[in-house]
């Protein structure tokens, strides 16, 4: 195995950067639903997401019961697989290259390496680049997303709060990404070196982001997005496509709100669409409070 | 000359940024109101379940059939598969327009995504760089369907049926822009033949 995961084989190339990076294009203006059983999985497909996220507790779940949250069974995961014909993602935890290797090896389409788990490192994430299958990495500001692809995520999602229904971290962390983006595209070189040490990011990746006037990635929202609104705010805010975890399965009808937050994913700037998706979907998913929720109960933290 | 790009879901920016650097100024559809006054269409690559169910929940799939029984369009990846006659499964909806079968994520998970260069029959000699992601591949064509390009081992990648273009692989994630000329010169020469 090539040690930077591309390989070529009689004149086709495979695990490329252009390769994990252009599926995460492919899945833009889309929905990634969390799921925790294959009949989970068919409502998600059959409501219009183009990716799911296979694992065993949705985040309000880990939230509420506690203890270590790892890498979920393969024999889950891959009955998941076998269920629908959508990407589907897994999750690994923060600098777990071992458990990375394990969904590797099972042929999953996307690895989420992910806060919601428990970080098995803390200070290394893993070395993305040393993998075919392509990474997505959450991030809460420009420096932590452009580390994070320096590291090979071919993707990236703001972290907002998982496992909340509360859309205030993920709108902080959009807006902080985006904010931060705008005010690149106009400094100078000069101030582009400074600013990349300040951010602690590469230079090359800030200097690329300045002149692209965005991530060098596609960058999805994620944590508390909960209704068809929060989507479509996101959406407006200025990301490719949004992650919902456990705003579907936590709420009252699970496949109309999925199929609601498509079209409104979708239909992002057509108010009068907005409307008619948001009627009568039942309950929400209950939800936590961020503002008033203990600093250490905060998952977004995790990461470096 | 007015292009609309079918942006439901998918890598329709990428499509949109080929066709302005060729001068041409794009249009999104996502509304069958959308589909007014356009001279061309194209299908682009995403989850082509996720595209299929948006279109017929906003009522796209009858006037997109109509549009492209008649229009010049192109559909790339998922873009493809709608565009076929048969893809093996019912419940997908799709636009039947294409004599072509065409099997979805022929070559497996995105772990056997590849690229790889080859030649397009209506191209110059240039080898293409070719992007096949989760791709589908074209597994049988009647006669009318003229055989653009094939992989190595003989598979059907591309294909043309009059007015009506399908390539398995993403020439909008290139810098090349020669199939993207290529149907702005079909949509020419069609509308044309309209006037």
């Amino acid at each position: 195995m090539a040690t930077n995961g591309t390989h070529t084989n009689g004149g086709e190339e495979t695990g490329t950067f252009k390769l994990k990076a252009g599926l995460a294009q492919m899945l833009k203006g889309g929905v990634i639903m969390d799921v925790v059983t294959a009949d989970h999985a068919k409502i998600a497909e059959d409501a219009g997401a183009c990716a799911v996220m296979a694992l065993e507790r949705v985040p309000a779940d880990i939230r509420a019961q506690g203890g270590v949250a790892r890498m979920s069974d393969p024999d889950m995961i891959e009955s998941i697989m076998k269920s629908v014909s959508i990407p589907v993602m897994a999750k690994a935890r923060i600098g777990h290259f071992v458990e990375a290797q394990i969904l590797e090896a099972m042929g999953i389409d996307y690895i989420d390496e992910s806060e919601v788990l428990t970080p098995a490192d803390e200070e290394n994430h893993i070395n993305k680049h040393k993998f075919k299958i392509p990474f997505v990495c959450g991030c809460r500001n420009l420096g932590e997303a452009l580390r994070r692809v320096s590291e090979g995520a071919a993707m990236i999602r703001t972290k907002g709060e998982a496992g909340t229904g509360d859309v205030v971290e993920a709108v902080r962390h959009a807006r902080t990404v985006m904010g931060e983006i705008r005010r690149l595209t106009s400094m100078d070189e000069d101030e582009l070196f400074t600013y990349a040490k300040n951010i602690q990011a590469p230079f090359a990746l800030v200097k690329e982001t300045a002149e692209l006037g965005r991530l060098p990635v596609v960058n999805f929202a994620a944590g508390g997005v909960a209704t068809p609104a929060d989507a479509a705010l996101m959406m407006q805010l200025g990301v490719d496509g949004v992650f919902v975890g456990s705003g579907i399965f936590k709420s009252g009808d699970p496949a109309k709100r999925a199929k609601a937050i498509v079209e409104a994913v979708t239909h992002f700037n057509d108010p009068a669409i907005l409307l008619s998706v948001s009627r009568n979907l039942g309950e929400a998913m209950v939800g936590i409070n961020v503002t008033t929720m203990p600093e250490g109960d905060k998952i977004a933290q995790r990461g470096w | 000359m007015k292009i609309g790009v079918l942006a439901l879901q998918g890598a329709f920016i990428e499509h949109e940024k080929m066709l302005r650097t060729l001068g041409v100024e794009p249009v999104e559809v996502r509304l069958p109101s959308d589909l007014e006054g356009l001279d061309g269409l194209i299908i682009p690559g995403g989850e082509s379940t996720t595209i299929g169910k948006l279109a017929v929940t906003y009522g796209l799939v009858e006037p997109l059939r109509q549009f492209a029984q008649t229009t010049p369009t192109w559909g790339t990846c998922a873009g493809m598969i709608f565009l076929a006659k048969d893809i093996g499964i019912d419940r997908q909806p799709i636009l039947g327009l294409m004599d072509i079968t065409v099997n979805r994520n022929a070559f497996g998970r995105q772990v056997d995504s590849f690229e790889t260069d080859l030649p397009i029959t209506v191209l110059d000699d240039v080898p293409f760089h070719m992007v096949f992601i989760r791709a589908p591949v074209v597994t049988g064509a009647s006669d009318g369907v003229e055989i653009l390009a094939k992989l190595t081992d003989g598979r059907i990648i591309a294909v043309q049926q009059g007015h009506l273009l399908a390539t398995a692989f993403h020439p909008e994630l290139t810098d090349d822009t020669r199939l993207h000329r290529y149907f702005l010169e079909l949509v020419k020469s069609y509308s044309k033949k309209l006037a």
